[in-house]
């Protein structure tokens, strides 16, 4: 078990410096490099001089060096917009962020997966074609659309949610959350509804397709001629069995959540990481660009990693190195 | 008379597909005693593991019993309701399967499975639980049974996987079990010893065995009595020896004779023409028509089962007796 | 009864038996032509914009504009009529993702093949790359593309086709290897035939029902993407409206009322995407076996 947690541990490693090298080889040998520390607007000489300061015209393998070690030194550069060190932007809007991801994608697995469940296991009921109806509805239109038709009904309508912005925040270990407020909270309903909907409807269906499957297989029939009941079946036998699949899409998704935080965060004004991004883009402010790139990267390849690991503790056969 | 272990009449489980009825199982008629051990034999497509899983009322949708008897112990088995079946499942009747490997949960452990298996008929406290499962699980020939409840499947060789099963089977001891091609998918050498080894559980603990393959010789050294399956129906059943000796219907002449064992060294190996018809569309009249040597247009009517001394056979000319004389 | 019709001719008439999947189609070859003949049917053409008159702006449905002609849904910031800006926005929609869908079939079904085909270090170079692209969101690949190389429609369309050829390539991978090790293959090879004959003649074919179905969701997601990065402003010049760019611009106005600016182009989206989803998961499941029952 050791080993398979170094052994993933240094792949993990590995990947992210593989990483670092595809966002430093793509933003310095396709941008002009100098782009990244001076704002377009410098004039000539400017730009002559902080080309020679800082050293951008040596090789690119010391230029990468020196990258890395400002990188690892916590250095991301500044904002040409906000002229603050990139980490303290980014770590400012962070939490923003996390809190918005994680409400959606715990509630939608945790209603997904049972959703999807029920109608794996009565197919033809009304309410399970209802169920795969709906959730072809999340699977396909685009989450931007849901935003928007969530501010007109519920915001604009029936002005019962706020239409965007983020509520009272509380601070805990000296960061701002704001879901202990109930302003906060009725703050993140409407964006995380949104963020959710596609997530839910990719849960519904593995979980319903996992269940056909798996309802069917030799397992759940040797269980049945033991006389086990069908609930039992369900939580001893289906449970286990489909944990699998869905805890590797969970870890996916979720790093494909983050990235459609920044659809939602940018049509609910949400003051997370996303919309920082967006705007970025904008203004080309290529300092948060190469940071939250490289935030991404390691936030990817740390998520990978702990599903590897609890892989490891759900199934025995990945513990015993056996392969499935 | 004894009432019989297991009382089948015209036994009928049709598949109600998009493409047609596949009738899987046609009027399957057949008793069992008390610790008796049958085989129940045929190629795949025959209808025997639909059989099985009609026995035990485990048939998946499109199927289900349109028509026929299954009294367990004289109780009806196919009027019950599910909580009923159910409580019978795994207490008075079992089922083992062909693939070791997918019937148990490889993400439990075996004392788990056991254990769950225990809980549905009699709930025990773990100690006790424990106990049990592993006086059977030594009864089925696996050491060091109280540590081995804390491994997982696929610690185990195929063998001992199916030993786990039977275990899991016999737990309850129930008054039959039901065998799916339980030794098909183990090595050879494997084989043999579970055979034997089931035989001898089987006279121990006094249970009916019905066991299903389509090898008639590893059937024929366990079971005392044989039915023969093709294309839904019995087609010939009696006591193992004298099936063997001698035959009545043409399909198990074939059968016997394609045997390896009963080849003279040196010849070819006889083969039966022909394959099995699909279930879908089968001909009018006796379904091994086609690929019969024997067959006549009197075959294009279907046979009804002729017994005679506690054997029967499904055909208008059986072997060993003159064609055109029967009935 | 054996069945003498063509696979075609099969697949055709069990389609048919889901109205729901029949209607969907029905839907998709409406939109289609509505997008080819957008010229000719749009009572005003939405990019020339000397004829657009800011008088005009933002009028409700049914309004008669300075053109003459009732705005039949409206009209936009730009004082365009909305109908006729869907049509050009279907059309625009439509080409990206039927060009950005094909261009990423080619290019990774290409990619899989060969990796199945070659084997060796190749294959395990090509599908290193190919897992790792999967597992990355392709709205961020895509949004990181158009930053890097500024907005425009080779630029679109790059940015679509980086994001989604690794599906095609992991699925032609696996088909392809699926092929590779049956024995005909192996036959066929060891024949002066040339290897790229066999590829062509015997892989190729095996592949392409997975990747019909492969195809049919990647371009509802193409267009779904664009319409995404159009909403973000990171997609086509605002003088090409797609239908994302024109529910971008009516955003602001919906919380006054004017919803009609947003809500008919995203409907028309909706209803795009939607058909298609359907239409594909129909044919994904009558090409999958084991739900064939």
């Amino acid at each position: 078990m050791l080993g398979f947690i170094i052994q993933r541990f240094m792949q993990a490693v590995l990947v992210m410096v593989v990483m670092s090298v595809i966002v430093f080889c793509g933003v310095y040998a396709i941008g002009n490099p100098i782009d990244i520390v001076i704002p377009p607007e410098a004039t000539q000489e400017i730009r002559e001089e902080a080309i020679r300061r800082l050293g951008l015209d040596r090789p690119l393998y010391e230029q990468y060096f020196i990258f890395i070690s400002n990188l690892l030194q916590g250095d991301l550069g500044r904002s040409f917009v906000y002229n603050i060190p990139v980490l303290e932007l980014i770590g400012g809007r962070l939490p923003a962020t996390l809190e918005l991801v994680l409400i959606s994608v715990i509630s939608a697995t945790f209603l997904g997966v049972s959703l999807g469940i029920y109608a794996g296991y009565r197919p033809d009921g009304w309410l399970a074609k209802m169920i795969m109806a709906v959730s072809v509805l999340g699977f396909s239109v685009p989450s931007f659309w849901v935003g928007l038709i969530l501010i007109l009904v519920f915001a604009v309508n029936f002005g019962w949610l706020p239409a965007g912005g983020r509520g009272e925040t509380v601070e805990i270990w000296g960061v701002a959350w704001s879901f202990p407020t109930l302003n906060g909270l009725w703050h993140i309903v409407l964006p995380a509804i949104n963020l959710a909907l596609f997530k839910l409807a990719l849960m519904i269906r593995l979980a319903r397709a996992g269940t056909r499957e798996i309802m069917l297989t030799d397992t759940i029939k040797f269980a049945r001629a033991a006389g086990l009941s069908e609930g039992t079946i369900l939580r001893r036998h289906l449970l286990k069995l489909i944990s699998i699949p869905i805890i590797t899409v969970f870890g996916l998704e979720l790093g494909s959540t983050l990235a459609f935080a920044v659809v939602t965060e940018t049509i609910f004004s949400w003051p997370g990481v996303g919309k920082l991004i967006i705007d970025s883009i904008g203004v080309l402010d290529r300092p948060v660009m190469v940071a939250y790139l490289i935030l991404v990267a390691f936030l990817f390849v740390t998520i990978n990693f702990v599903i590897d690991l609890v892989f490891a503790l759900i199934d025995p056969r990945v513990r015993h190195g056996v392969s499935a | 008379m004894i009432e019989p272990v297991l009382s089948v009449k015209n036994l009928t489980t049709h598949f109600f597909t998009r493409a047609g009825i596949v009738k899987a199982v046609d009027g399957v008629s057949f008793d069992l005693a008390k610790g008796e051990i049958m085989g129940l034999v045929g190629e795949s497509g025959s209808g025997k593991t639909v059989t099985g899983f009609s026995l035990l009322g485990l048939v998946d949708a499109p199927g289900r019993i349109v028509e026929g008897s299954v009294k367990l112990n004289g109780t009806e088995l196919t009027t019950l309701s599910d909580t009923e079946l159910r409580s019978r499942r795994g207490r008075e009747i079992s089922m083992i399967f062909q693939d070791p490997i997918s019937t148990l949960n490889p993400m439990l452990t075996i004392g788990q499975q056991m254990k769950l298996a225990i809980d549905a008929h009699e709930p025990l406290s773990a100690r006790a639980a424990e106990t049990r499962a592993s006086e059977l699980l030594t009864q089925v020939g696996i050491p060091s049974a109280k540590a081995r409840l804390r491994a997982y499947p696929h610690e185990f060789s195929g063998g001992m996987r199916q030993r786990v099963a039977i275990a899991i089977a016999l737990l309850h001891r129930p008054a039959l079990i039901v065998a799916d091609e339980p030794t098909t998918a183990l090595d050879v050498s494997i084989q043999a010893q579970i055979l034997f080894q089931m035989r001898d559980l089987a006279h121990e603990t006094g249970t009916a065995m019905i066991w299903i393959s389509h090898d008639l010789a590893v059937v024929s050294s366990l079971a005392s009595k044989l039915a023969v399956m093709y294309a839904g129906r019995i087609v010939e059943q009696g006591k193992t020896a004298t099936l063997l000796r001698d035959p009545r219907h043409p399909y198990t002449a074939g059968l016997i004779a394609s045997l390896p064992a009963t080849a003279k060294p040196g010849t070819p190996l006889t083969q039966i023409p022909g394959t099995t018809p699909s279930l879908l569309s089968l001909p009018p009249g006796c379904p091994f028509a086609q690929r019969c040597d024997r067959a006549t247009d009197r075959c294009e009517t279907e046979p009804e089962m002729t017994l005679r001394d506690s054997r029967g056979w499904r055909c208008f000319h059986p072997v060993g007796q003159p064609a055109e004389a029967s009935v | 009864m054996s069945d003498a019709r063509t696979p075609l001719s099969r697949f055709w008439a069990e389609f048919k038996e889901n109205k729901i999947a029949l209607v969907a189609l029905v839907v998709v070859v409406v939109m289609i032509l509505l997008a080819l003949f957008a010229s000719i049917i749009s009572p005003q053409n939405p990019y020339d914009l000397a004829k657009l008159s800011l008088m005009d702006s933002r009028r409700p449905p049914g309004f008669v504009g300075s053109g003459g002609y009732t705005h039949l849904m409206g009209t936009d910031p730009q004082g365009r009529d909305l109908l006729s800006a869907i049509f050009y926005g279907l059309r625009i929609s439509i080409q990206i993702g039927l060009a950005a869908g094909f261009v990423s079939l080619t290019i990774g079904t290409a990619l899989g093949i060969t990796a199945a085909y070659v084997g060796g270090r190749v294959e395990a170079l090509i599908m290193r790359l190919v897992d790792l692209q999967l597992s990355f969101p392709a709205i961020l690949l895509a949004l990181v593309i158009v930053a890097l190389l500024g907005q425009g429609k080779a630029q679109l369309i790059s940015a679509l086709v980086a994001a989604q050829y690794a599906y095609f390539a992991r699925t032609a991978y696996g088909a392809a290897k699926a092929e590779r090790g049956k024995d005909y293959i192996e036959a066929a090879l060891a024949t002066p035939l040339s290897g790229s004959l066999v590829v062509i003649r015997h892989i190729l074919p095996n592949c392409m029902p997975p990747l019909i179905v492969v195809a049919t969701v990647q371009i509802a997601n193409s267009i779904s993407l664009e319409a995404t990065l159009s909403f973000l402003g990171l997609g086509l010049p605002v003088t090409e409206p797609s239908l994302g760019m024109l529910i971008s611009n009516g955003f602001p106005y919906m919380m006054s009322g004017r919803y009609w600016i947003s809500v008919y182009p995203g409907v028309a989206l909706i209803i795009l995407i939607v058909a298609i989803n359907v239409v594909g998961d129909q044919v994904r499941d009558q090409f999958n076996p084991r739900l064939r029952k």
